[in-house]
Parts: C-alpha cells; sequence; structure tokens
C-alpha cells in the first residue's frame, strides 16, 4: 500500500482503522489524529455537566463554548444561534416542528426537494410539496420558485449538495426565491460544510459533523435570530463529542482546497474511466458542479448487492443506491434519490473517496471492476444483451 | 388507441435486475412498432425500465397499476 507524502493540510488519519479501498466516505470516516485527540482530549476535561456551577462543569462549560465559538467563526453567525442535537433527523425535526408552530397562523406546508436527506422527506411528512429535479439531481429553479410562493408555506427546506450522486443545488437562486416570498429557508449544509464556501443566506441550517471527521453523533442546528422559534427542551450531546467535532470543522476548513483538489481529480478518473471500461454504465449526477468526493454509476444487468460483495472480497468498500443491495438504511425500493432522477438504479455503485485515498487505490478499483461486472453479467444470462 | 401487446411477459417475484434482463431478452421477439407488457412487481422497475428504453433507443409508453401494488409496464419496440 503506497503511503502519500503530507501535502499542506494534510488530513492524518489512523491508516490501521481500516483497508485501503474502503470508498464509502459518506457512509462513514475512522477520526483522524486530530479529532481522536480532540475526542480524548474533551473526555478528559469536558466530561461534567457544562450547566452545573461547580468548578468541574465550568470547565466543561468553557470548553462547550469554544467550541461553539469556532462553528459560529466557520459559519459567519452568533454562537448563540447553535444548538448540537444527537442526529440528523433531531435537527431536521426540531427545525421543521420549531418553524411550523411558530409559523402557524401561515399554514404548515414544508416545500423541499425530491432529493433530499430521507429524515427532511420524512419531518415533512404529508403537508408537503417534492419539487422535481432533473435527470441529474438538480432541483429546476422554476418549480422551485412556484412552490415556495404558494399560499399555507410554512418553509422551505434545500440541500446545499446531495451526496448521493453529488450534484451541487442552485443555493443562491433558492434563497432568492424563498426570500422573495417571506419563507424561511433550511439549508441541510452536511457533506459541504467543511469543503468549501459556507452556505451564506440561511434561515436554519443543519449540518452532519461526521460528514467533516467528527464522530458520529454531532449534528449542528443552527437557527437565525429572527426566525420565530418556540422555546423547546434542550437536546443534550456530550461536550466531548461537541469539542472534537469543532477540531474537525477546523481541521477540515484547513485542508479543503488540497483535498478538494485531489478528490475532484480522483473522480474525475473514475467518470471518465468507468464509462470507457465497461458498456452500458451510466455515471450520475453533475460532472463538475458537484461535491468533489463523490461519484455514483449505475451498470445495466448487474444486481447491486452482488457487485457490493464481489467488490468487497475485492478489497473495496462502497456503498450502492439499488434496491436489490443490502443496505440497512433503506427500506424497501430503490434510492430515492435515484428514482427521482429517473436514473438506472439498479447495479448502482456509489464511491466516496477519503482525504488519504491513494491514486493507486483508484486505479486498482478501475482494473478491478470490469471483470467483476463481466462475471456478473454472465452469471445472469446478461453476457451478450 | 393503439394495439394490445404482442407480447406479455411476467416478471412477478423477481427482483431488480431480472425484469430488465428479461425485457431485454424478448424485446427481439416482437416487431418495431409492436408493444411489449412487463408484469412487475419490483419497486426499482418502475425507474429501470424507462432508463433501459432510454439506454437502448425504445419508448416506454407507461405504467399501468395492478391489483396488490403490481405494475404493468408497456414498451414500444422502436427498431
Amino acid at each position: 500500500m503506497a503511503a502519500s507524502s503530507p501535502a499542506p493540510g494534510h488530513v492524518e488519519p489512523d491508516r490501521a482503522a481500516r483497508r485501503p479501498g474502503y470508498l464509502d466516505a459518506v457512509g462513514a470516516r475512522p477520526l483522524s489524529v486530530t479529532a481522536r485527540n480532540a475526542l480524548a482530549a474533551g473526555f478528559s476535561e469536558g466530561w461534567a455537566d457544562p450547566d452545573r456551577g461547580h468548578h468541574e462543569g465550568r470547565r466543561a462549560r468553557l470548553l462547550l463554548d469554544a467550541a461553539r465559538q469556532a462553528y459560529a467563526d466557520v459559519l459567519g453567525c452568533h454562537p448563540d444561534e447553535l444548538r448540537f442535537v444527537p442526529s440528523r433527523g433531531d435537527a431536521v425535526r426540531a427545525a421543521v416542528d420549531g418553524v411550523r408552530a411558530g409559523r402557524r397562523r401561515v399554514g404548515a406546508t414544508v416545500v423541499h426537494s425530491a432529493v433530499e436527506h430521507s429524515s427532511v422527506i420524512s419531518a415533512a411528512g404529508r403537508d408537503a410539496t417534492s419539487v422535481t429535479v432533473d435527470a441529474m439531481g438538480r432541483v429546476d429553479p422554476g418549480a422551485w420558485r412556484a412552490g415556495v410562493a404558494q399560499p399555507g408555506v410554512a418553509l422551505a427546506a434545500l440541500q446545499a449538495a446531495n451526496a448521493e450522486v453529488g450534484t451541487r443545488q442552485p443555493l443562491t437562486a433558492a434563497v432568492e426565491a424563498a426570500r422573495a416570498a417571506g419563507v424561511p429557508l433550511l439549508v441541510d449544509a452536511s457533506h459541504t460544510l467543511g469543503s468549501g464556501p459556507v452556505p451564506d443566506r440561511w434561515d436554519l441550517l443543519v449540518a452532519d459533523a461526521q460528514t467533516w471527521g467528527a464522530p458520529g453523533g454531532v449534528n449542528v442546528l443552527g437557527i437565525r435570530r429572527g426566525v420565530r422559534w418556540p422555546e423547546q427542551p434542550a437536546c443534550r450531546v456530550p461536550v466531548p463529542l461537541i469539542v472534537a467535532s469543532a477540531a474537525a470543522l477546523e481541521e477540515s476548513v484547513a485542508s479543503a482546497s488540497a483535498r478538494a483538489a485531489r478528490a475532484t481529480r480522483q473522480i474525475e478518473r473514475i467518470r471518465a474511466e468507468v464509462p470507457r471500461r465497461i458498456a452500458d454504465v451510466a455515471v450520475l449526477g453533475d460532472p463538475v458542479d458537484r461535491l468533489p468526493h463523490v461519484v455514483t454509476f449505475s451498470c445495466l444487468y448487474v444486481d447491486g448487492e452482488a457487485l457490493v460483495t464481489a467488490l468487497d472480497r475485492a478489497g473495496f468498500g462502497v456503498a450502492s443506491g439499488s434496491a436489490c443491495a443490502t443496505d440497512e438504511v433503506r427500506a424497501a425500493g430503490p434510492s430515492h434519490v435515484l428514482a427521482a432522477m429517473g436514473a438506472l438504479t439498479h447495479g448502482n455503485i456509489r464511491l466516496s473517496v477519503l482525504p488519504d485515498t491513494t491514486d493507486d487505490t483508484i486505479e486498482s478499483f478501475l482494473a478491478a471492476l470490469p471483470p467483476i461486472v463481466a462475471e456478473l453479467r454472465a452469471r445472469a444470462g446478461a453476457g451478450s444483451l | 388507441m393503439s394495439a394490445p401487446p404482442a407480447l406479455t411477459l411476467d416478471a412477478l417475484g423477481q427482483r431488480c435486475p431480472l425484469p430488465v434482463i428479461l425485457l431485454a431478452r424478448r424485446i427481439g421477439d416482437v416487431d418495431a412498432g409492436e408493444l411489449v407488457a412487463v408484469l412487475s412487481d419490483d419497486e426499482a422497475a418502475r425507474s429501470d425500465i424507462p432508463a433501459w428504453c432510454r439506454m437502448r433507443g425504445h419508448a416506454y409508453v407507461g405504467g399501468q397499476a395492478l391489483d396488490g401494488g403490481a405494475v404493468r409496464h408497456v414498451v414500444r419496440r422502436l427498431h
């Protein structure tokens, strides 16, 4: 396994924790050395209840406040506009329920893209408008404008980018349309926060800290002053996790451009080579206006679960949006994102490179994939179709 | 008003990618311009049969909901 020489801002992970062929950064990543050290320090110094008046509690409070200030500096907001909750579902539900309560005289409809994270679609429920997306998974600006301009809209929700296919959403146009309609906008900044420009005009914001290398269990919920918000009981995330997530965020910001350059190049290589080496593959999502580290493609006549398994045996850990792939996150049916795009959903592979994924790994993957696909197609009697 | 399908394929109980493979194997059994119906209760087929049509240059005519949650997908062979 070739070691890469550390570049400026390079994130140094613990290599012993995984195979080099682990390519599911979107699923989860091991902690970097920095994040792991911050977590340990957080548990050492910040284990007490930060609301207590004793010395131990006040020490935890100081660490919590410093972490919250670090987030506020990155997000360009006030620290008191930020809360931490354990899951994206918690953050999204709090945002949706809170705004619906505050705007109940206006209405309860939530307008969201058809490719939002499942927690948004779930929290929006039946009083929702799902705005269609194009073949690349990008929300149609005209349809979005029409959606938020309807009477009775409590909230609009849009992701900064889609982590399944990588496509970035037209946030600027979406913000303007929501403003024009007088509708607050919830931005899901997961996968983009810490990796590029920060969305600056949001009314509410959620982001899963795991997407910038923090331990799981930390999600930030931002609520601008001025958003009508009923007081809700605090959802307490342990201070050590918040401290580690802030350290990971700062490390992520510092390494963002180096990581983006490397990931963009590696993903571009995969996007170009896979259809060159394998027939009947649909590479999905915007080729340019996308998250740098993500690519999804679907192979005709291939069973997604069998493909994931075969790649795993070959040393590559990947995800899949196929219904026929084992994925505990998904209920029956294929990824709602792929379906909303009208894309081929079977034989789907989702790759996301990690900050230290090597070029050798990419080349090994590209060499391993064609014979695997050929074998699976032959086994299904589709070798000559 | 279009003619009934020249061929009906039963893919009930088959999960992806089998319904599409079945369609791909049998499309040659009808003439260009004729219709093939595929009965499928596979959720993925709703996306994948239209996607296959696009990739192979045939026309997805539509899907008719059947009792029990299955769909009768209709495809027109174009070439």
